[in-house]
């Protein structure tokens, strides 16, 4: 039952998420290789630094925090809307009256989901921003194809990626648990379900952010 | 048998509950009426555990519900089925899934066997054939049935029933009665439902306890009922001109 429902969560949060975080991280890429190159124009600076700025704005911040704020808009408010309709509609109720304790049946599937699942996306954003910069760079002539790929090489610091992963592991937690705090929880009717909605994605970004100075603090 | 020992529950300064006392016995409905608000859903829930009480005591075949480990609970709750007001059916299960739930979390039986049992109470229902419909796909009355099937799979010896016919129109409540009596002498069980409509009240009322004002202030069968000469009960059940006419001529009738 528990492994069943995880991974009808995973779907739900990987499939219903994955368009979203591609086309978002497809903008970010791009954007942020024009605005690099637009800022870096010195004789000074050899062309192919841009690259190297991309990927580490791309893994440091990007990719994890501003996706992970996403994130938490659309898997955050789907979790506190699906409990709280849960909660209102009395099914949590009738799971406690057969004996299954709601708690650990609803949470933990959503939690374990979303601990895999986000980190997931946040690789797969990593990927296609580092793309798209990719792309762009090479196609409106910031620089060709191969000083990009040399770039994206240089001083390449392995360390960040395992702090990407931290942070987005981290993250999934916040969302997960913030969330299913605010649905399970919920009281009322109708109306209740989107103010206990709301109030998830706006803790879920509050105590994003500050998870985001703590590690940085602690970690860099 | 279920007893309700003195309970009493407030929420904040609001007395709900002030002392209640009352059996429950198996193979008999015992319906719970009185107007909304009077604190229906809140006795219900309070038997159930679903609210602690403040006082008193719920008694399962003598042993002391809310004196309880969570774990003791457990137990007496594989032996309870309840039908919600809504049938809190889950949304994300077909009416299969739904009804196999109960038996997936707790029973050692076979794919077949569960699958038998859930045939067999999705006909007992009326719901034969409809295993693969979602509740998005069903009406109010089936979601109650499916809600029942849901409640009977485990063979409960309580069943606990929340406004079953609210919603409903009168053909439709009927048959959901008629339903919830039949499986309560089939099974033996003891049930308690709660309702304000006053043909469950006259259809199926083995015992009725009347709630108002946070106390219980009648308690008999559908045989009295009409003619309790309680006040409060009168003015509950004659509500409408229309209907106090009917009584008065009920009355001349009688004598
Ligand atoms: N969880 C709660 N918190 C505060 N008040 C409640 C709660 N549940 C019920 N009440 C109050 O208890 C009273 C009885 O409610 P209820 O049992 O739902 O009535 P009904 O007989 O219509 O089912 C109402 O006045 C309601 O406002
Ligand atoms: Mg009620």
């Amino acid at each position: 039952m528990y492994l069943q429902e995880t991974l009808r969560q995973m779907y739900a949060m990987g499939v219903g998420s994955l368009l979203i975080v591609v086309v978002i991280s497809f903008f970010m890429g791009a954007v942020i290789t024009l605005q690099t190159a637009y800022q870096l124009v010195s004789p000074l600076v050899p062309v192919y630094v841009v690259a190297s700025i991309v990927r580490e704005s791309t893994i440091l911040e990007l990719s994890v925090s501003v996706l992970s704020l996403v994130l938490a808009g659309k898997i955050g408010s789907s979790l506190a809307t699906e409990l709280g309709t849960m909660r209102i509609s009395e099914q949590i109720d009738a799971l406690e009256i057969m004996g299954v304790n709601s708690r650990s049946f609803l949470v933990m599937p959503k939690l374990i989901a979303a601990l895999i699942t986000i980190p997931g996306l946040v690789i797969i954003s990593c990927n296609v921003a580092l793309f798209s910069g990719f792309l762009v760079a090479s196609t409106t002539g910031v620089m060709s194809q191969d000083q990009f790929l040399f770039g994206l090489r240089e001083d390449f610091v392995p360390f960040n990626v395992a702090f990407c992963m931290i942070k987005a592991v981290t993250f999934s937690f916040i969302i997960a648990t913030v969330a299913c705090y605010h649905g399970y929880y919920a009281e009322g009717g109708a109306y209740e379900i989107g103010t206990a909605s709301t109030k998830a994605v706006v803790y879920c970004c509050i105590i994003i952010l500050i998870f985001d100075y703590i590690l940085a603090q602690l970690l860099l | 048998m279920i007893e309700l020992i003195d309970i009493r529950k407030k929420f904040g300064g609001q007395e709900v509950l002030k002392g209640i006392s009352a059996q429950f016995q198996p193979g008999q409905t015992s319906l719970i009426i009185g107007t909304s608000g009077s604190g229906k859903t809140v006795t219900l829930k309070c038997m159930v555990g679903l609210i602690e009480v403040d006082s008193g005591a719920v008694m399962y075949d003598g042993k002391n519900f809310s004196a309880m480990s969570i774990e003791e609970r457990i137990e007496i709750r594989k032996d309870i089925g309840m039908l919600f007001q809504g049938g809190a059916l889950f949304d994300s299960m077909s009416i299969e899934e739904n009804v196999m739930f109960p038996l997936n979390m707790f029973s050692k039986m076979t794919k077949a066997e569960k699958q038998k049992r859930v045939d067999e109470c999705l006909d007992r229902v009326n719901l034969a054939g409809k295993n693969k419909l979602y509740p998005s796909e069903i009406s109010g009355g089936m979601k109650k049935r499916v809600g029942i099937a849901r409640a009977i799979v485990m063979k409960p010896k309580y069943l606990f029933c929340d406004e079953p016919n609210s919603g409903l129109d009168p053909k439709t409540s009927l048959i959901i009665d008629k339903l919830i009596r039949e499986i309560t002498v089939d099974l033996n069980m003891t049930t308690v439902v709660n309702t304000h409509d006053m043909n469950s009240v006259m259809e199926i009322g083995d015992h009725i306890i009347f709630l108002w004002q946070g106390l219980k202030n009648w308690e008999g069968n559908n045989q009295e009922v009409l003619h309790s000469g309680n006040k409060e009960l009168d003015e509950f059940i004659f509500a409408s001109e229309f209907l106090k006419k009917v009584k008065a001529n009920y009355n001349k009738i009688i004598d």
